[in-house]
């Protein structure tokens, strides 16, 4: 018995190594660097343990306007991209002919990187002096003025931005979704049938409830992903998001370690912390939420 | 309600291009189930069972012929406005729902003149639900239930909108030998009750011999013979009927007839006559063997299986078409089997001859 326990400890030992060394170690870190106050990176020393980081965290502007804008994007793409998503799954599995030509396209963005759908978003929104770009082209035509998403008012931004967000979440989601769709029994779309359940019903009372546990690990992970977003908004508005205003908390977190203002790693572990309470936060509300509207068989 | 099935045909047209032929499913079904009746519908695995049954319910449609419900075309309705009830094999009960959720359900979709209040609803789920003796289950969950209780709560689905005609595919097959044994006899009681006109899909025989009014026998999306179970047993039209009836099956005999006399082996085992010289198969039911010291059918024997009051002799014989010959013979007459050779008479009336070419039913005078 202890000879088996010690082997399998040694099996366990180089993942339990790499995970303490890369994962662990740095997360205790990440604790006590949000603690200590007064950190100097050059003479590695500080005045003391104390709540300061979270206190000037939370009253920095540029980690405030980072704060909202995570916000507005969690609570705006994660409903929009996971309906949807839903809408068009459902739609490519009411389809027969050409279904497998259409769900490749809807894939195509997954497996396109990010950067190049950012060209791509630029071409589309970008106003220079020689063009307003494409989606310009069409405010005109239905008779509103050329607006400078990229550099223009906040509300366009955003519109961008969020827009972006989705476009690069959904094909995941329709994936997944297709795939929980189609693993439905057809028997119970007969059962229905045959007792006359009308379209929306049928949708409403059957197929929802038999994929909300696919509804809830996209929502879930939707938020998470949603709360970490950065690379997309460097792909659309550069490296300099403080200057766009469309900074991210995980935006913040990387300016004060590396940006130009940066090597604070007690205020970046402090918005790191913060970000985590709030992440967990919601995945808590959204676990008692579910559980009374997720059917798991 | 009757039901009349008229030149019903079923052609799935074939997607693979390199085999051209379509899949005929059903093939010119014509026949007319009397108001009431619980009719059994019976053949082997890709028969077109269950196609036929789709048809009936309108989940299907017909190539070409037609259905009617008492004087009703209903051919072009669907399945919602033909009034059928549907058991499926697996039950397909929503998983998420009690089974009270489950019975109501076909109910909350009556919509205008038919709408009925909560309470309506309610108090036709429990009548539903004591038919079927389920009426103390209602708040749980289908997974907290039994195989057969699931099987009942299906029931009670199909019958809670009280339908024209209530069809049932392989109700049974997901049940263990004994639950199975009692839910066909409780199908039977519910059907007696209720009266509505049934169909009962099944590739199992027994089950359809021992509760049917009449059953059907299917091979190849073909109609092959339709009667009341003992007269199909007794008097099969063809060789597949008569294979495919009867625990143990039927021994099937290369045999020839010379001079009206029926030879197997080269002896003369049975007077045949009205019947001309020619190569046949001799079918001989368990029970049509009489073990007889002067019997003109030696067979030597492999075993004896004591089943209580009958036994089973298991013996060979060099014309016999299978594997072992099984007669079935009352434990009387078990003494007299001991030596390697066991000699039988044959019954007559348990004797049935086929033609070799298209295993046609040729009949003889007893
Ligand atoms: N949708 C379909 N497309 C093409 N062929 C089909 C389709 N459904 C059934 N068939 C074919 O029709 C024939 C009859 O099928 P059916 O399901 O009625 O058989 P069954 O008698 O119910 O068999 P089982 O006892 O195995 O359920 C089979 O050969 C089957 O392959
Ligand atoms: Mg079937």
């Amino acid at each position: 018995m202890e000879k088996k326990n010690i082997k399998g400890w040694l099996y366990l030992l180089p993942a339990a190594l790499f995970i303490g060394a890369f994962l662990v170690y740095p997360l205790i870190d990440v604790i006590i660097y949000s603690f200590e106050e007064g950190y100097n990176s050059a003479s590695q020393t500080f005045f003391g343990y104390g709540f300061y980081n979270f206190g000037y965290v939370l009253r920095d502007r540029y980690f405030l306007s980072a704060l909202k804008n995570t916000f507005i994007l969690v609570i705006i793409t994660v409903p929009v991209s996971t309906g949807l998503a839903l809408f068009i799954s459902v739609l490519l599995s009411s389809i027969k002919k050409l279904r497998e030509l259409f769900q490749t396209i809807y894939f195509l963005p997954y497996v396109t990187n990010t950067l190049a759908v950012g060209l791509v978003f630029m071409i589309l929104f970008n106003k220079t002096p020689y063009s307003d770009g494409l989606v310009n082209v069409l405010v005109k035509a239905l008779g509103g003025t050329a607006i400078d998403f990229i550099n223009g008012p906040y509300w366009a931004k955003m519109l961008v931005n969020c827009v972006y967000t989705i476009w690069i979440v959904l094909p995941f989601k329709i994936l997944i979704l297709t795939s929980a769709l189609a693993s439905v029994k057809q028997d119970y779309y007969k059962a229905a049938q045959v007792d006359g359940t009308g379209r929306f019903r049928i949708f409403y009372k059957i197929t929802l409830p038999m994929i909300s546990p696919t509804i809830f690990y996209l929502v879930i992970t939707g938020f998470i992903g949603a709360f970490k977003a950065y690379s997309d908004q460097v792909a659309l508005f550069g490296v300099n998001l403080n200057a766009a205003g469309m900074n991210t908390i995980v935006g913040y977190v990387y300016d004060m370690l590396y940006g130009d203002s940066g090597g604070y790693p007690s205020y970046a572990s402090a918005a790191a912390l913060i970000l985590f309470a709030i992440v967990l936060t919601i995945t808590v509300i959204n676990l008692l939420v579910s559980s009374k509207h997720v059917f798991y068989d | 309600m009757k039901v009349v099935l008229q030149n019903l045909t079923k052609i799935y047209p074939n997607r693979n291009r390199r085999i051209k032929k379509d899949v005929v499913a059903v093939s010119d079904f014509t026949f007319e189930i009397p108001d009431g009746k619980l009719v059994g519908l019976l053949g082997p695995s890709g028969c077109g069972k269950s196609t036929t049954l789709n048809l009936i319910s309108g989940l299907e449609k017909p190539t070409s012929g037609r259905i009617f419900f008492g004087d009703d075309d209903v051919t072009d309705l669907p399945p919602e406005n033909r009034g059928v009830g549907l058991v499926f094999q697996n039950y397909a009960l929503y998983p998420h729902m009690t089974v009270l959720e489950n019975i109501v359900f076909p109910l909350e979709n009556l919509k205008g003149k038919d709408k009925l209040t909560r309470e309506q609803m309610k108090a036709k789920a429990y009548n539903a639900a004591k038919l079927v003796q389920i009426d103390e289950l209602m708040d749980r969950r289908p997974s907290e239930l039994s195989g057969g209780q699931q099987q009942r709560v299906a029931i009670a689905r199909a019958l809670v909108k009280t339908p024209r005609v209530l069809l049932l595919d392989e109700p049974l097959s997901n049940l263990d030998a004994r639950l199975r044994l009692q839910t066909r006899e409780e199908i039977r009681r519910i059907q007696r009750t209720t009266g509505i006109t049934t169909v009962f899909v099944t590739h199992d025989q027994e089950e359809a011999m021992s509760i049917s009014d009449l059953i059907i026998v299917m091979k190849n999306g073909v109609v092959n013979q339709i009667g009341r179970p003992q007269e199909v047993y007794d008097d099969p039209v063809n060789l597949f009927v008569a294979k495919f009836l009867g625990t143990p099956p039927i021994n099937v005999f290369d045999g020839e007839i010379i001079s009206g006399k029926l030879h197997i082996g080269g002896e003369a085992v049975l007077e045949t006559p009205g019947v001309k010289d020619m190569p046949i198969y001799a079918a001989v039911r368990p029970e049509g063997f009489l073990p007889d010291d002067a019997g003109p059918l030696k067979c030597s024997l492999s075993r004896v299986e004591v089943m209580g009051r009958d036994i089973s002799v298991v013996s060979t014989h060099p014309a016999f078409e299978g594997e072992v010959i099984r007669s079935i013979i009352s434990a009387e007459n078990a003494a007299d089997i001991s030596k390697p050779e066991v000699r039988f008479s044959l019954k007559p009336a348990k004797t049935h001859l086929f033609n070799r070419d298209d295993e046609k039913r040729i009949y003889f005078s007893i």
